[in-house]
């Protein structure tokens, strides 16, 4: 089977959102970047396992600048065999990725194109289902669970408060939720293969910006807590009555 | 126009379509323009939906909406969009809504928001919507470059009113649709709470309630309240609960009314998914814990005290 895993890049998840002065931009001094946690954890590693037990490959691949290598050769030293940077240096919107990822999918006809269920950092979860309309092929969202018979699938998805159970054949497009696999941590000597797989740059295609983000505000700040004691339960009820209004 | 896909569940509109609906009224206000409903498949109440703002409700029916299909729904939402000119689509960002809006993106090649948490402005001349990025640490006002604009909107972001008379007329809609290359063969919802995602209140508790078998606290006090349960990470990663359950960063991200936090430290991934509740309680018998520095309401005690008390008192205050 033929597999491509596409991956984002996110701030690690400790850190702090600042804001650059005005609130025009994401301060991105000392922030540090990880792997899609959703891409890293599932995504990728599922793919892996079907190549284990089918044969095949796996190609990672990330929309972004040359900075992101750092990223894509983890997701090699987990145990891809090959990855492609399509080079965007500029923050790009949505619909610019996903046809950068459908320009270059749909030539190499992937059978299974995984996403992470969203980046943490957007928190899109679009890029997935816009690749697959580009493709042209079915898309099941929040998968937790992928079986492969052939051709034939058997997916679980996450739905409110309950799950479904869908069939479908490839090619087909998903993103991948908890559960689909258990993370992996790559080993030396992943880490000293990764540094010699293949990590091909491709140009990317023109495209217009179809949304810009003109502004960026933090959350208010809580004021302070308000301690009730905690023999004093009448209290509280009457609080979230009364002030809060919320019961 | 402003179309809105207001989605039946099980023949059903529930509180997230009239969410979405009053979403569209509004938008369509900023804009001086009509809001029209689309319903999919069949549905009992679709003429109802006028008294959240629709000025008319679109039906499409056909064999192949019996069961969804990613792309099928994309079809019908895009065509009926241009058939009835829409300028801006607003639909749920629920499961379904995140299966299609990314599709619906590319199909009409517009420009999306999606999990949008406020009604769309015209700012600086460009029509522009706000929405919750890094898992809620901040907002991020985005411009909608495209003729055709497309957002998605987060569960609890905006108060259910009544803007409007029921009774509205609902037209038939004909579109030829594909047939689905997918099929659902099971579709299992629990029955009884309101899904997480949509609840307005929520109980949750972490690695202070020491094992699963001590849930009980938890579940007696989200019953007495009529909410749903959550938990943090490592307890649905030690599956003292299930997944499903998990909130945070790398989980649900919610937004309910009322947040209860019971033996839960407030780690910066967990507080991510749940600090745009309006209203959060913690309950942690360490003072220092991170969690109280955003809270609204706390109480320093141990909780297998503090959550039978809490229970005692809501029952007192609903017998009343
Ligand atoms: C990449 C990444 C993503 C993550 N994503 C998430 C996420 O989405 N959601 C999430 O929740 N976590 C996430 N985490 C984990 C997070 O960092 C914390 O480890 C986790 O939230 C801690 O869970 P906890 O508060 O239940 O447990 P702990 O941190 O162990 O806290 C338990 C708390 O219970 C209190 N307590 C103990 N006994 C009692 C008692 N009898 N009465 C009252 N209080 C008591 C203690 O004082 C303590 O504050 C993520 C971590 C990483 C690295
Ligand atoms: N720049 C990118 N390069 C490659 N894949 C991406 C990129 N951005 C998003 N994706 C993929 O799309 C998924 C959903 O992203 P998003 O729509 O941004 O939430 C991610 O989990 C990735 O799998």
């Amino acid at each position: 089977m033929k597999l491509l895993v596409c991956v984002s890049k996110t701030p690690e998840t400790t850190t702090k959102i600042q804001l650059t002065g005005d609130g025009g931009d994401i301060d991105t001094t000392g922030v540090q970047y990880i792997m899609n946690p959703y891409d890293e954890w599932y995504a990728l590693v599922r793919a892996l396992e079907l190549k284990e037990a089918a044969g095949g490959s796996v190609t990672i691949l990330n929309v972004g600048p040359a900075d992101n290598d750092s990223v894509i050769r983890k997701g090699l030293a987990i145990g891809a065999d090959d990855a492609v940077r399509i080079d965007v240096t500029e923050e790009k919107d949505s619909l610019y990725t996903a046809r950068q990822i459908a320009e270059y999918a749909r030539a190499e006809s992937y059978d299974i194109v995984f996403f992470g269920k969203e980046t943490i950092s957007y928190n899109g979860s679009e890029v997935g289902a816009m690749v697959a309309e580009f493709l042209d092929v079915p898309y099941i969202g929040e998968a937790s669970k992928l079986e492969m018979n052939g051709t034939q699938a058997t997916v679980t998805r996450d739905i409110e408060g309950g799950e479904e159970v869908i069939e479908l054949e490839t090619p087909f497009a998903i993103s991948s939720a908890k559960g689909l696999a258990e993370q992996r941590i790559p080993n030396m000597r992943g880490i000293m293969m990764a540094k010699r797989k293949p990590l091909k740059v491709v140009p990317p295609t023109d495209f217009p910006d179809t949304t810009r983000i003109a502004h960026y505000d933090k959350p208010e700040e809580k004021g302070s807590v308000k301690l009730i004691d905690a023999d004093n339960m009448d209290e509280l009820v009457r609080l979230l009555h009364e002030e809060a209004k919320v019961i | 126009m402003v179309l809105v896909y207001a989605e039946a569940t099980n023949g059903q509109f529930k509180k997230m379509a009239h969410e979405v609906v009053v979403y569209g009224k509004k938008t369509a206000d900023v804009l001086g323009t009509e809001c029209h409903a689309l319903v999919l498949g069949d549905a009992s109440g679709a003429e109802d939906l006028g008294r959240f703002g629709a000025s008319k409700v679109h039906q499409l029916k056909s064999p192949n909406l019996e069961k969804f299909d990613a792309a099928v729904y994309t079809v019908a939402v895009a065509e009926a969009a241009k058939k009835l000119g829409a300028t801006v689509i607003v639909l749920s960002h629920n499961s379904t809504g995140k299966s299609i809006c990314g599709r619906l993106a590319a199909r009409l090649e517009a420009g999306s928001v999606p999990g949008a948490n406020a009604i769309p402005m015209m700012k600086d001349g460009f029509f522009t919507v706000r929405k919750p990025v890094f898992s809620g640490k901040a907002f991020a006002d985005v411009q909608l470059l495209t003729d055709v604009k497309i957002i998605s909107v987060a569960g609890n972001s905006i108060p259910v009113e009544e803007l409007g008379q029921g009774g509205t007329t609902v037209e038939a809609l004909d579109i030829t649709l594909p047939e689905p290359r997918t099929k659902v063969v099971k579709h299992q919802v629990a029955t009884g709470r309101v899904p997480l995602p949509e609840a307005e209140l929520v109980v949750s508790g972490g690695r202070g309630l020491k094992g699963p078998e001590n849930w009980g606290v938890v579940e007696d006090l989200a019953e007495a309240l009529g909410a749903t349960t959550a938990c943090s990470r490592p307890v649905a990663d030690s599956d003292w609960r299930p997944h499903h359950e998990h909130v945070g960063q790398t989980g649900v991200a919610i937004r309910p009314n009322l947040y209860i936090a019971a033996g839960i430290s407030g780690a910066i991934q967990h507080l991510a998914g749940v600090n745009n509740s309006k209203t959060i309680v913690v309950i942690n018998k360490d003072a220092d814990a991170p969690f109280f520095k955003a809270a609204d309401y706390g109480v320093v005690g141990d909780l297998f005290e503090v959550l039978p008390r809490l229970t005692e008192a809501v029952k007192k205050y609903k017998g009343q």
